[in-house]
């Protein structure tokens, strides 16, 4: 049966396949767990504990899970955008699904766009979950500043996502681009303070990560208030990291290979 | 007009000639092989073909449109099967298809392609979970969802089950049948001979001949061989007589006669005269393999 019909517009074959896409998002179970419900479920479990429910003057006088709820929100969203993201894009390369694309009239670009729609759209129904459940359940307050909260958390997640398309653009193949995206999820975690809080960490760290996607700093001023000690006023932080992002997208659309 | 027109094809990847003054032309309607060993530059050659990459020199059309300057049209008129390209692991059959039909102008019925393809019931089955003839069956369904006018296929059976490549053999007729132009690529001896019309055989990325299946192997060893089982009575030398044979040869029971021409006529027609009933009757011919050793000095599939 033919049904001649008018020439596809390349914006019906992005919705399409990022429909797809989102599709093929809820079928794995690590990046739905780890990803958009870890964070939550992981605030809400500390919050269990009534010592961390309490203000501590190491803290500047607030709670931990006040101090935290950034850092979780980080935890997700690196999953989504430096792990998961990268490895699902050198897996696509590896496997030909890009090659096999590039036979149609839709250039494999349209995946790769998709595939950022639908991560970023996860990573901002994980933030979502995290400020709604952290606000009704543990009485963490909502962004104090939710416009600048709004803009850190997107140029944030930008910055990481350029970050992680650099990583399938560099990686040889799907193992080593787990690898790479693990090390570098790593560090960004050190460096934001989701290990160490940012006033036990050396000096030099503490500052670099005021600029450092996702800008655990910006994130955790613009939330609880709590400036953390950054010296960079909040707006140079976010130009310095949209820097960030533009380079690393920069490289990774010069480096990307299709096949 | 031919389907697909390949004249002096150059392709080079740094130092190595991957192919090297490959002319072609594809008809309507034909099943046209490219045969030869890995590494011969087949895939090259039909990635030219279909776009994918530029040539160095020499010109591809695909009904007389340029795949480079006129992409998106050629595109629509040629479906390609790529070797080894997978789907992500949990795509279920049915969405592969309905998205690759959403990128056509005039894609085909997804369901009734996915019935003839034999894969109606694995709509919902992730690819994952599919078995490596489904899988080639899924890639020849993302082929030709776009109603090609002709469609290329590469290294189809590669990896499959004596079962499996026999059904995908048919199921390429199939496609011939309803119309569909097809480019069989193939390192399968077997394969080509079974499906082509004709065969380009292509060695070190050039076409070493292009022939008919039954013209390939007539062209490098024309000498056939009759063999049958005749009482000890009957004297192999009288067949020796005719023109067409060349030698006759007996041990114990069994006779050997080799020659040219309409052999099996000749030795029938001697055994029928003298009443000789030939039992075990058989025609030894050389096939493509010998053709392929014949032309290229080495097995296609070493």
């Amino acid at each position: 049966m033919n049904t001649d019909t008018e020439r596809r517009s390349p914006v019906s074959a992005l919705l399409r396949t990022a429909a797809t896409e989102a599709r093929l998002l809820t079928r794995e179970p690590v990046a739905i767990c780890v990803g958009i419900l870890l964070p939550t479920v992981l605030l809400l479990g500390l919050g269990a504990l009534p010592v961390l429910r309490e203000p501590a003057p190491e803290f500047g006088g607030l709670r931990f899970v006040d101090t935290w709820a950034p850092m979780a929100l980080i935890l997700g969203t690196g999953i989504l955008c430096v792990q998961h993201l990268p490895s699902t894009l050198a897996s696509y390369r590896e496997k030909g699904v890009l090659r096999r694309m590039s036979t149609t009239p839709v250039h494999p670009g349209v995946l790769l766009t998709a595939q950022i729609g639908v991560v970023s759209a996860a990573a901002t129904l994980s933030a979502l979950l995290l400020v709604l459940s952290s606000w009704l359940v543990l009485d963490v307050e909502p962004p104090s500043r939710p416009l600048l909260f709004t803009a850190a958390f997107a140029v944030g997640t930008a910055s990481l996502i350029a970050l992680g398309v650099l990583v399938a653009a560099v990686a040889p193949g799907a193992t080593a681009a787990s690898g790479l995206s693990t090390a570098l999820y790593m560090l960004l975690l050190l460096v934001g303070g989701v290990f160490l809080p940012q006033n036990v960490l050396p000096g030099f760290l503490a500052r670099l990560g005021e600029v450092t996607p996702p800008g655990a700093q910006l994130l955790l001023a613009s939330w609880s208030g709590d400036s953390g000690g950054a010296v960079l006023p909040p707006l140079v932080q976010l130009a310095i990291m949209a820097g960030v992002a533009l380079a690393a997208a920069a490289l990774a659309a010069r480096l990307f290979r299709w096949e | 007009m031919p389907i697909i027109d390949v004249r002096n094809l150059h392709k080079r990847y740094g130092e190595k000639t991957a192919v090297d003054d490959v002319s072609f032309s594809v008809e309507e309607g034909e099943i046209f092989g490219i045969l030869g060993p890995n590494g011969a530059g087949k895939t090259t050659t039909v990635e030219c073909v279909a776009g994918m990459r530029p040539a160095d020199a020499g010109s591809v059309s695909v009904l007389g449109r340029d795949p480079r300057r006129d992409r998106d049209e050629v595109r629509e008129l040629l479906g390609v099967q790529l070797q080894e390209a997978r789907l992500p692991d949990r795509l279920r059959t049915g969405e592969a298809l309905d998205l690759y039909a959403s990128f056509y102008r005039s894609p085909a019925d997804t369901g009734r392609l996915l019935e003839s393809l034999g894969i109606a019931d694995k709509r919902d089955t992730q690819y994952r979970r599919l078995s490596g003839g489904q899988k080639q069956r899924l890639s020849i369904a993302l082929a030709l969802v776009e109603n090609p006018r002709v469609a290329v296929f590469d290294e189809l059976t590669t990896g499959l089950n004596p079962q499996a490549r026999r059904d995908t053999w048919d199921l390429v007729e199939n496609v011939r049948d309803s119309g569909v132009t097809v480019v069989l690529v193939t390192h399968f001896m077997d394969e080509a001979e079974r499906l082509c019309d004709r065969i380009a055989v292509v060695d070190s990325g050039r076409i070493a001949a292009l022939d008919t299946p039954a013209g390939l192997v007539a062209r490098t060893d024309p000498e056939q061989r009759v063999t049958f089982r005749a009482p000890r009575d009957f004297d192999e030398q009288v067949l020796a007589a005719r023109p067409e044979v060349a030698s006759a040869h007996r041990s114990g029971h069994q006779v050997r006669v080799t020659g040219r021409g309409n052999l099996l006529h000749a030795v029938t027609s001697v055994l029928a005269r003298e009443h000789v009933v030939a039992e075990d009757l058989r025609v030894e011919r050389s096939n493509l393999d010998d053709a392929f050793v014949a032309l290229t000095g080495r097995s296609p599939e070493a």
